[in-house]
């Protein structure tokens, strides 16, 4: 029974996959169109579910029945208790189904801010290191080995101790940890750039550092980057999702899946006799899943593509 | 030949200097950086209460007001020897509260790892074999699925479908010192079971990639050309080479086991050094996430070490030089 429902549910991705790149196809010119159109399933399924994700993120408001720290006055309702609240309200009465929402659209945008600053602060610092050269080199090198040499969650969880529990103070230590590994990237891809003719061209004009860095480097090495990106966001958003289940990330009123999960997962137990119950923190957490695997999909075949292999 | 043994070695020395090299700074990291912290602990106790005549007592009962380079060293020389100082929480000493807790997170990957190991290389192994099979786009989509899971969500998913929906393991981790062996292991499969999951997806793709990265060269060309049948050329010609890369992704992936086990034992309320980690860090108790911290530092690095050196000492080119 429950392989017959599997079986479906791909039957139905597949489906969908299909039917958004024959759109695509259709829709787009000549050029996109012979591009998307050779793309796998897969990587059409997650583009399609990327999108969808960042539909709901920014039209939360409009989507989302209630205000997000809205309550009412029937707390630890069950999904089908009240034609009001499709899925139940919380044990302070917040409508369950609009705090889902609004928290994709909190642990989706935190996420996305935080893996921006890593990017900044990770290439700006490779970039940086791999010009200049030298002491700098060496000291940022070395620095970010001992940094990288600490497990993340260990040393996030160290952070935070010390810097004390909120939003900000998540998202920084995150950006900061994260920026060890754009760092790694950015100076390896640079280090390459700098050698080239036209880099020695422009010190020659007598350019200063900041042109070398945003008008000659970034430039050049703006695809590894770009395809990086992906997987960073992925992994700054289980991170997040992973302390916030922890109790440790974003904190409350703020609605997110991560504390969602672990709030909701008492109701699981209920899976012989409330199925639509139990699957609450199911719900949050297939949420975070699901959008991880699609933003893998689509890297992986833009790697596939960019990297020329044809196996 | 002898100057070779050397060579041999003196470069495993060399990767032990520098692991040892590693564990000193993450030691100063982890030190340091409560030094950072606004204020000191003393103030953080007292909270309100904090008069200068109680701060100075608490500051010399916890040996604050020593210098930072004595305090460093007494405290790594404690960790040393396995004393980690009196918690601020409780009032205990924090080995106490430790060690049984470190046996319960060694047991647990420990499972783990004997269950993952063989399963990841085996179905790596398949995977490269019958490349671009149904067998491999599955074995592909299904672990690329529980990579971009977080843990919570694989042990979740197991809870209902082992636990809740057919009772065959407990959905509680409750283990104490006093069980049996058997009773321990049913208790603790399901957060192994999670681990498993989580880690062998991880092992296999690398797995996969390694072989198939090798089965692209061209002795492996040549063997095939010359007749040898296919499994004659995994067993006799592939493996051997593989050998290197596949132990590096195992200690590798042991590593990655210890983020996930803080996760997992939250989860299951298992009682290991991950959940008094994350209870720690809520109360901000500092020498136990410090201990904690450096347990975790020091297993992940101490296994990236492993695997270096055994890389080093399993790469035939070294061990038969020209």
């Amino acid at each position: 029974m429950i392989f017959l429902y599997i079986i479906l549910i791909f039957a139905a991705a597949a489906g969908f996959a299909w039917l958004f790149r024959a759109g695509l196809v259709a829709v787009l010119p000549r050029n996109a169109a012979m591009l998307f159109g050779s793309m796998p399933l897969t990587a059409s399924f997650g583009l399609l579910m990327v999108l969808l994700y960042v539909f709901m993120a920014i039209f939360a408001p409009v989507i989302a029945p209630f205000g997000e720290a809205e309550v009412f006055d029937k707390f630890n309702a069950l999904p089908g208790d009240d034609p009001r609240f499709l899925l139940g309200t919380d044990q302070i009465g917040r409508d369950l189904l609009t705090r889902l929402i609004y928290g994709g659209r909190n642990t989706i945008g935190i996420a996305f801010v935080t893996t921006c600053l890593a990017f900044f602060l990770g290439a700006f610092m490779g970039f940086l290191a791999a010009t200049v050269g030298g002491w700098l080199d060496q000291l940022l090198s070395r620095g970010v080995d001992a940094l990288m040499a600490i497990p993340q969650l260990i040393f996030a969880l160290l952070l935070i101790t010390i810097v004390g529990q909120s939003t900000l103070n998540m998202i920084l230590v995150i950006a900061v940890l994260d920026s060890t590994r754009v760092f790694r990237l950015a100076r390896a891809v640079a280090v390459n750039i700098v050698v080239m003719d036209y880099i020695e061209a422009a010190q020659l004009r007598g350019e200063r550092l900041p042109y070398l860095i945003f008008r000659e480097i970034l430039p050049n090495a703006a695809a590894p980057l770009v395809a990086e990106f992906g997987l960073r966001f992925c992994f700054v958003f289980l991170l997040i999702a992973s302390l916030s289940f922890l109790g440790l990330g974003i904190q409350p009123p703020l609605a997110d899946w991560g504390t969602m999960v672990r709030d909701l997962s008492q109701f699981i137990n209920f899976a012989a006799f409330a199925p639509l119950t139990a699957s609450l923190p199911l719900m949050a957490a297939g949420a975070i899943a699901l959008l991880t695997v699609s933003v893998n999909f689509v890297v992986d075949w833009m790697l596939h593509r960019s990297s020329g292999l044809k196996e | 030949m002898s100057g070779f043994g050397a060579d041999l070695f003196r470069l495993v020395l060399k990767r032990l200097g520098f692991g040892l090299l590693t564990l000193i700074v993450v030691s100063l990291i982890i030190f340091g950086a409560v030094e950072l912290l606004p204020g000191d602990f003393a103030e953080e106790i007292l909270g309100q209460g904090a008069t200068p005549e109680a701060v100075a007592v608490i500051r010399e009962e916890l040996g604050l007001d020593q210098p930072v380079v004595t305090r460093y060293f007494s405290w790594l020389g404690g960790a040393l020897t396995g004393d980690f100082g009196i918690s601020f929480g409780n009032q205990r000493s924090v080995a106490e509260q430790l060690g049984p807790r470190f046996a319960n997170t060694l047991f647990l990957a420990l499972v783990a790892a004997c269950i993952s190991v063989p399963l990841a290389v085996g179905v790596g192994i398949l995977a490269a074999l019958y490349r671009n099979s149904i067998f491999d786009r599955l074995a592909n989509i299904t672990t690329l699925t529980s990579i971009s899971s977080p843990e919570f969500f694989v042990a979740y998913i197991l809870i209902l479908f082992l636990a809740v929906m057919n009772p065959i393991f407990p959905s509680l981790s409750n283990v104490s010192s006093g069980l049996d062996f058997g009773t321990r292991l049913e208790r603790t499969m399901l957060p192994a079971l999670t681990l498993t999951l989580v880690v062998t997806a991880h092992m296999m793709r690398m797995t996969r990639a390694a072989i198939i990265n090798l089965l692209a060269s061209p002795y492996i060309e040549m063997a095939r050309l010359k007749g040898v049948s296919p499994a004659r050329v995994i067993v006799r010609h592939a493996l051997p080479n593989a050998l290197a890369p596949i132990i590096n992704v195992i200690a590798l992936n042991l590593a990655y086991l210890i983020t996930g086990v803080v996760v997992v034992e939250v989860v299951f309320v298992y009682p290991g050094v991950g959940q008094l980690f994350v209870d720690s860090v809520k109360i901000r108790d500092i020498p136990i996430v410090q201990a904690c911290c450096l347990i975790f530092a020091a297993t992940y690095i101490l296994l990236n070490l492993t695997a270096d050196v055994l890389s080093i000492l399993s790469n035939p080119r070294l061990r038969h030089p020209k």
